[in-house]
């Protein structure tokens, strides 16, 4: 019984990771720009993608594919931020949502179309491969260990970005206060760029961790999705939020899967986020604002 | 029976106290001004009073009953209100923003209006006729299909103003009625104050900085400083007063 | 250029302005009605959609565009429409009973979603509609005893007091009946207290509020309106399709459903139907497009990405959708040629707290 649980919850925490990886993408991008981006989960999808690119099809190293991978999607993410949502800044937040949304269709369109991508079903094994670890009963998948320890190592790496390196300490200053980044001489514009770079590239990386175990195709992103169930709970506008909020939904999918009738796994996420905007709407870390008059 | 009292009113925010306890009750007919430097909690007070926040002590007795409930219960008593900066609804022309303001007179229930039946259209022209009176007195006849959001800031002003007198209230509450207006804006607001006091026979109780309008249509005024009552009485009286002096230009002369 | 001198308040009021209005909107009914005389079937069948697709664009434009509410989930509303229909109608139901239950149901759907939505604004309420619809499809699929999950519903054809409405046109006639009546209700809500109730929530809720609008009510009341007419839109839909199952409810067709409102132009009545009618002819607009391509390009992904460059374009450059577009156009020569540029630009909102409404 309680080698079942763990199981579960380690299953949970792994899933959660990605969760977390892509609200993580989606909560840098409402702070700095208070734009919601409905495409977070297709930027995944086109990072697995690349990867499988570089892995498969080009043969190169593991850690090499996540390079790769990461560098492409940041470089596509600060295109997507200069061509299309520059434009459209001083918008009502509905428009902006609808031109992400937008732009995920494009994504996906254009992943289908591309010769060796198509509409097919793609498998992206990492080095890992099939070992399993025995832990008190337990079988625990090293895939899904490894999933959890690079995500923490990337949080741990974001941590310490945002609060030593310039270019994160001015992030940090831009979501808090443009016009006053500005008078510091922060380029914004080019910062918010950079910031759509780096939430494209932690999507990438999402991307890759969910690849053993969800294969990779164009409609991955759709797992994405969850990112908001996520980025709800754990208080939207918050980056520890985003990674409490994805490990909380990936745990209680795993646990609704198997405790639950069927069905339930899959709206778990749903019913969960209705009811935190319900009786907690700012979520666990998040804050809520009004207009003062 | 008094006809408005505000008793011990007060509110905070966090740690922050930005009311204290304000205590004072308006006559009807009369004009009354509150003043205070910035931040002394002069809009804070009309939030309360218009239920948008509630006050964490106190209360607020209008014609002998309690105010309390939603903002819209406020406006369903008589009271109205403007803003210091400005909330009409942007994207309606100004006809439109006065309607609103004729809501709480509507007669028609939703069935009615999507069939719009006979008395939908006569309850339309009542309404239409009551609010021509309002854009009669406020001058407003040139700017009426003019959609909100491309006017200068006077006639938003004014709008904003027609739009509380379209309520037909009892007791209407202006939030610096002259902030940002010339002085002939001022002037004309000026007399549209003394002819909602004595022509329309409504209560006022307004918030105002600029002494000279508050002097000339004032009948009582009250001064506040950092959340508490500092001063209260006609407007020479308070202009007089030490503590209001030091508040506004700092002890010692 | 036109120059309208009133003399009367009920001029204002009054459903058509001038005596031009008149004539071309009696054009357009007397084409609309000869339509099956003058179309080919396949025409005429996609003109069932397009009626269709109106009266939800309706619906969604009153949530939306005149109350300023999100929904991203509203196929869930075309969802219960549909299946109250099927289900009614296999129950031996006349058809107007059917209709309305699923107008009444749909409704009462929307009031369930509008209660909890009332604290909710923006992102947090697109994420709660979007969960609500996908939670609703769930419901759909796992309920099999009354939906069929799975397997769907199939439906016959309409039948109102023994008649039987088997072809094409009597199909037509009754989705056209249906559509203006829609339109009708909608303007008459429009001109009248309810109706500015939903503008002033839209522009600015604190005063709204302030001028006597009971928030909690009007915005219920806007879910409700917007959800029966989805309703009825989605009872229509059953009909026509023949056959209804979960797959047709999802997030998918929420966004299309949003995409109408969107290309028709936020806020105008015009809008929803132009949207309607461009989002059924787009899919024939990219089949012939497609011919032009070169063979070397996949088509299977074409439509996804003309789909999505179509929403992007038209927000970036059309910001006021089709009907604004038309706007200018005649605006530009009823006043030609004083005709500027900046006559319609959109106001942008750079500041936090302008934002935060």
């Amino acid at each position: 019984m309680f080698s079942q649980f763990l199981q579960l919850t380690l299953a949970g925490v792994a899933q959660g990771c990605v969760y977390a990886l892509v609200a993580l993408g989606f909560v840098l991008i409402y702070k700095a720009t208070e734009t919601v981006n409905f495409a977070q989960g297709d930027l995944m999808m086109l990072g697995a993608f690349f990867a499988l690119t570089a892995s498969v099809i080009l043969g190169w190293p593991y850690w090499a594919t996540i390079l790769f991978a990461i560098v492409v999607m940041a470089l596509v993410g600060m295109l997507i931020e200069r061509i299309v949502i520059r434009p459209v800044l001083g918008y009502p937040t509905f428009t902006v949502v609808m031109i992400t949304i937008g732009v995920g269709y494009v994504l996906r369109g254009v992943v289908t179309m591309v010769p060796g991508w198509g509409t097919e079903t793609h498998s992206l094994k990492t080095p890992f491969g099939d070992q399993v670890i025995r832990f008190g009963g337990a079988v625990l998948a090293v895939e899904q260990i490894a999933t959890i320890g690079f995500t923490a190592a990337l949080c741990l790496a974001l941590y310490l970005f945002f609060r030593f390196a310039r270019l994160g300490v001015a992030m940090q200053a831009t979501s808090q206060n443009q016009l006053a980044a500005y008078y510091m001489g922060i380029p914004v514009q080019r910062v918010n760029m950079l910031i759509w770079g780096l939430a494209a590239a932690v999507a990438a990386f999402g991307g890759i961790l969910l690849a053993p175990s969800a294969f990779v195709h164009s409609n991955m992103g759709f797992i994405g999705l969850k990112a908001f169930p996520a980025a709800v709970v754990g208080g939207f506008g918050s980056v520890p939020g985003a990674i409490v909020g994805g490990l909380i939904i990936g745990i209680v999918e795993a646990l609704a899967g198997f405790y639950l009738p069927e069905g339930f796994k899959d709206i778990a996420a749903y019913v969960v986020v209705l009811v935190v905007l319900l009786f907690m709407p700012s979520g666990i870390f998040g804050e809520t604002a009004r207009k003062k008059v | 029976m008094s006809f408005f009292v505000v008793e011990n009113i007060g509110i905070r925010f966090g740690g922050v106290v930005a009311v204290g306890g304000v205590s004072f009750s308006v006559n009807r007919g009369e004009v009354y001004t509150i003043i205070g430097p910035n931040g002394a909690g002069k809009t804070t007070i009309f939030n309360l009073i218009g239920l948008i926040y509630p006050p964490t002590t106190g209360r607020i007795l209008f014609e002998g009953e309690e105010v309390k409930g939603a903002p819209h219960n406020v406006a369903e008593r008589g009271i109205a209100r403007t803003f210091q900066n400005i909330e009409l609804f942007e994207h309606a022309t100004v006809l439109q923003n006065l309607l609103i303001g004729r809501h709480r007179h509507r007669r028609t229930n939703l069935l009615d209006e999507l069939l719009f039946l006979p008395k939908v259209r006569r309850a339309e022209l009542a309404q239409r006729e009551a609010v021509e009176r309002v854009i009669d007195l406020l001058d407003l006849q040139h700017y009426r299909d003019s959609l909100v959001a491309g006017l200068p800031y006077g006639v938003r002003k004014v709008v904003e103003l027609g739009r509380a007198l379209a309520t037909e209230p009892k007791l209407v509450l202006l939030d610096e009625p002259s902030s940002g207006l010339n002085p002939d804006e001022t002037d004309d607001m000026a007399f549209w104050i003394e002819d909602i006091q004595k022509e329309l026979g409504i209560t006022v109780l307004m918030v105002e900085h600029d002494m000279n309008l508050v002097s000339r249509v004032s009948t009582r005024v009250l001064a506040l400083n950092e959340g508490r009552v500092i001063a209260e009485g006609t407007p020479a009286e308070v202009q007089a007063h030490p503590a209001v002096i030091e508040a506004y230009l700092g002890g010692g002369e | 250029m036109r120059f309208i001198f009133k003399t009367d308040y009920n001029q204002d009021i009054r459903l058509f302005q001038h005596g031009g209005q008149v004539f071309w909107y009696g054009l357009l009914g007397v084409l609309l009605l000869a339509a099956p005389f003058l179309v080919s079937g396949y025409v005429l069948s996609q003109l069932h959609f397009i009626c269709i697709y109106a009266i939800v664009g309706l619906g969604l434009m009153l949530l939306v565009g005149y109350t300023g509410q999100i929904s991203l989930g509203h196929a869930a509303f075309l969802a219960t429409g549909a299946y109250t229909e099927a289900l009614l109608q296999a129950a031996g139901m006349p058809f107007f009973i059917s209709l309305i239950s699923a107008a009444l149901f749909s409704a009462a759907v929307g009031i369930i979603v509008g209660l909890p939505a009332l604290r909710l604004k923006g992102i947090y309420l697109a994420i709660a509609t979007f969960a609500f619809n996908v939670i609703v499809e769930e419901i759909i699929t796992r309920w099999e005893s009354v939906t069929g999950g799975n397997s769907g519903k199939l439906l016959k054809a309409i039948e109102i007091f023994g008649y039987r409405l088997g072809s094409q046109e009597s199909f037509y006639y009754l989705c056209l009946c249906l559509t203006v009546l829609s339109v009708l209700a909608l303007i008459n809500l429009l001109r009248s207290p309810t109706g500015r109730a939903f503008v002033a929530i839209r522009d600015s809720e604190v005063s709204a509020s302030c001028m006597g609008i009971n928030l909690a009510r009007y915005k219920t009341m806007s879910f409700a309106l917007s959800a029966g007419l989805t309703g009825i839109g989605g009872a229509l839909y059953a009909h026509k399709v023949g056959f209804i199952s979960p797959e047709q409810f999802t997030l998918i067709q929420s966004i299309e459903l949003v995409t109408i409102v969107i290309i028709g132009g936020v806020g105008s009545l015009h809008g929803a139907v132009l949207g309607a009618a461009f989002i059924i002819m787009m899919p024939q607009g990219i089949s012939i497009a497609k011919g032009w391509l070169p063979d070397t390009i996949p088509q299977a992904g074409l439509q996804s990405v003309v789909f999505g460059l179509i929403l992007i374009g038209f927000i970036v450059f059309e910001p006021y959708g089709l009907y604004g577009r038309w706007l200018k156009i005649r605006t530009y020569f009823d006043v030609f040629p004083f005709y500027r540029r900046g006559t319609f630009r959109r106001q942008r909102n750079y500041l936090r707290s302008e934002r935060l409404r």
